[in-house]
Parts: structure tokens; sequence; C-alpha cells
């Protein structure tokens, strides 16, 4: 029986990859606007949200306002306040005030995924695993492309930008197969981020993600509603 | 100074808007509809995410289009998540050297 904080390590392994090679291009794009690679690795470890830094450093290159600045996080990154409202409904007796404000900073896209589709209720410790690999892999990323981001030819660096995604579907698609709720969530989810990518594309893609999870899950609660107790929560983990 | 300013408001930003949530449901919540809406939102969130990003992931949606596909049908036989995305990967990267051959 592994301990919860290697398992978290563990099951934080492909996550730190991914992150690999996303930071990796936000490493490049950080020095390509004029900031030191050291600052660019700050940038990802106390923010650690992609399409968030990525959007930053344009707006510090560009000179922008702070009040931009902050609302435009605010924007980008408001489903991290939906993640962790879904998260808090899974962490175990033991999560207390100054763990739960550690864990906070760590919620990310893929950790959520990750965190999610765990069996049973989280501990901080498994959390604290999945956070801290994942950080590392976000943050080397982030130094290697700032240093060396021309060394690798473009054809590998392009076909790593589809590894996060990946991932995704590979969350998504089982327990779409066991469920019709979840199924019918994840397709009609994909039909409104089509349709705001493609008929309403001045709905910014923060906004376009936020407002199609919505719609999917609020469809999907009405007609599909979860049985008793909803999940099932049964052994720590 | 203005970087470390942008920086710190950044940061601060996007921290509390996921320590305020986490930090503030306590308790388990009952509603049934707020419940399932909650068990929706990661497959949701995820999925429209996805698509069509992916599409545009890898800079031709060729290559792009061979990596979903791996990526579906190695998912649909419940293969472990780093196989899932590493496969995809080297399927769009193969597609990149193979397709110009057709072309």
């Amino acid at each position: 029986m592994k301990s919860p904080f290697v398992r978290g390590l563990l099951d934080g392994v492909p996550i730190a990859l991914g992150y690999l090679s996303v930071s990796f291009g936000f490493g490049i794009l950080a020095v390509r606007s004029g900031l030191a690679s050291l600052t660019a690795v700050i940038i990802s470890a106390v923010n650690l949200t992609s399409a968030g830094q990525a959007a930053g450093i344009a707006i510090i290159a560009a000179g922008g306002s702070y009040l931009e600045m902050a609302l435009t996080q605010l924007v980008i990154n408001l489903r991290y306040g939906l993640m962790s409202i879904s998260l808090s409904q899974k962490l175990d007796d033991t999560f207390n005030t100054p763990r739960r404000l550690l864990v906070a900073y760590g919620i990310t896209d893929e950790i959520f995924a990750v965190a999610s589709a765990q069996k049973g209720l989280l501990t901080a410790r498994y959390m604290y695993g999945l956070i801290s690999i994942s950080t590392l892999g976000w943050c080397m990323g982030t130094f290697l492309g700032a240093s060396a981001g021309a060394l690798l030819p473009a054809s590998l660096t392009n076909a790593m930008g589809i590894v996060l995604y990946a991932m995704f579907i590979a969350i998504v698609i089982p327990p779409a197969k066991k469920s019709r709720g979840v199924l019918a969530v994840a397709a009609s989810a994909a039909l409104c981020s089509m349709i705001f990518r493609y008929l309403v594309p001045q709905v910014t893609s923060g906004f376009a993600i936020i407002l199609s999870a919505i719609i999917a899950s609020v469809a999907g609660a009405l007609i599909f509603p979860v049985a008793g107790e909803g999940e099932p929560e049964v052994e720590s983990v | 100074m203005t970087l470390v300013i942008y920086i710190a408001v950044m940061a601060g930003v996007t921290y509390f808007i996921r320590m305020i949530p986490f930090a503030a449901f306590r308790r388990q919540i009952k509603s049934r509809f707020f419940r399932s809406f909650l068990y929706y939102v990661p497959f949701a969130v995820l999925t429209a995410m996805t698509v069509p990003a992916i599409f545009y992931s890898t800079g031709s949606m060729t290559t792009a289009a061979f990596g979903t596909a791996v990526a579906v049908v190695l998912a649909y036989f419940d293969m472990p998540l780093i196989v899932v995305a590493l496969a995809a990967s080297a399927a769009a990267y193969a597609a990149g050297f193979v397709i110009p051959f057709f072309a």
C-alpha cells in the first residue's frame, strides 16, 4: 500500500509530462516578449495556469493597465472557481483551513481532472503529491523553453501540443461509455463550444468554456439527475 | 517594479479565484440538482476545452485529427492517461512525416 503522497506523485506523472511540453511553449513565448528566463519561471511558479499566463505576458508586453490584467485573469481563470466548488465536495474530514489554503494554489484543469476522477474522498497529502510534481514539470518546462526553445525541431514541439487534450479525452471517454448523462453532457459541451468558436467568436475563449460548461451541466442535472447521494463516497484516497 | 506589480496582480487574482470557493464550501451540498450539476462540471469543462481546440493544437488540422483519433480509440479501450497522451502525440508526430508522401 503506497502512501497517499506517493500515489499523488505517480498520478501526477502524466500531468507533469504534459506540462513540460506546454510550459516549454510558454517559456519560448515569454522570452520572445522580452522577459528574462528567471521572470518566466517565477510567473509559472506563482500562477500555474496556461491560458492566464499567456494572456498575462501579452498584457505586460503591451504595457496594459493593472485593471486589464486583473479582469483578464478573472475571466480566463473563472473556471477554476467552478472546479474548486466541485472539488470542495470531495475533501475528507482532515482537510482543515490551512490545508485548503495550500491546496487551492494547485487547482488547475489537469489536477482537477485527475483529482475528480478519483474514487472516494481526497486527502491533503494525495493533493500535495499531485500538485508538487505537476508544478515541478510546469516550472522545468518553462525554464527549458525559455533557455533552449530554439534547439528542438518544430515537428516535435508541434506534436507535443496535443498531449494535454489527449489526456482530457482519456478522462472523459471511459465514464461516458457507462453513463448516458456524462455522454450527453460531454456532447452538449462540445456542441456549445463549437457554436461559440465558429458562430459567436466575440465571446473570448475563457468565457466560452465557462458558458459551455454551465449550459451542458445544467442540462445534464435537469435531464439526468445523479441518483440519491450523488457520487458514491466510500474510501479516502 | 511595475513588473513585480503585474505578476502580483496576476498571481493574486488567480489564487483568490481558486481559494475562495475551496475554503468557503464546508458542508456537503444537499440539493440534488446542484450535486448533479457539480458531478457533470468536470466532464463539461474538459470537453469544452478540448473541442474544437484539439484540432488546432499541433499546427496542422490533419496531424491533429490523427492524434485525436488515436486518443479516442485508446481511451475507449480504457488505456491509462499517460499511454493515451503520449500515443496521441506520437501519432500526430508520425502523421507529420507520413502525410506529405500521399499529399
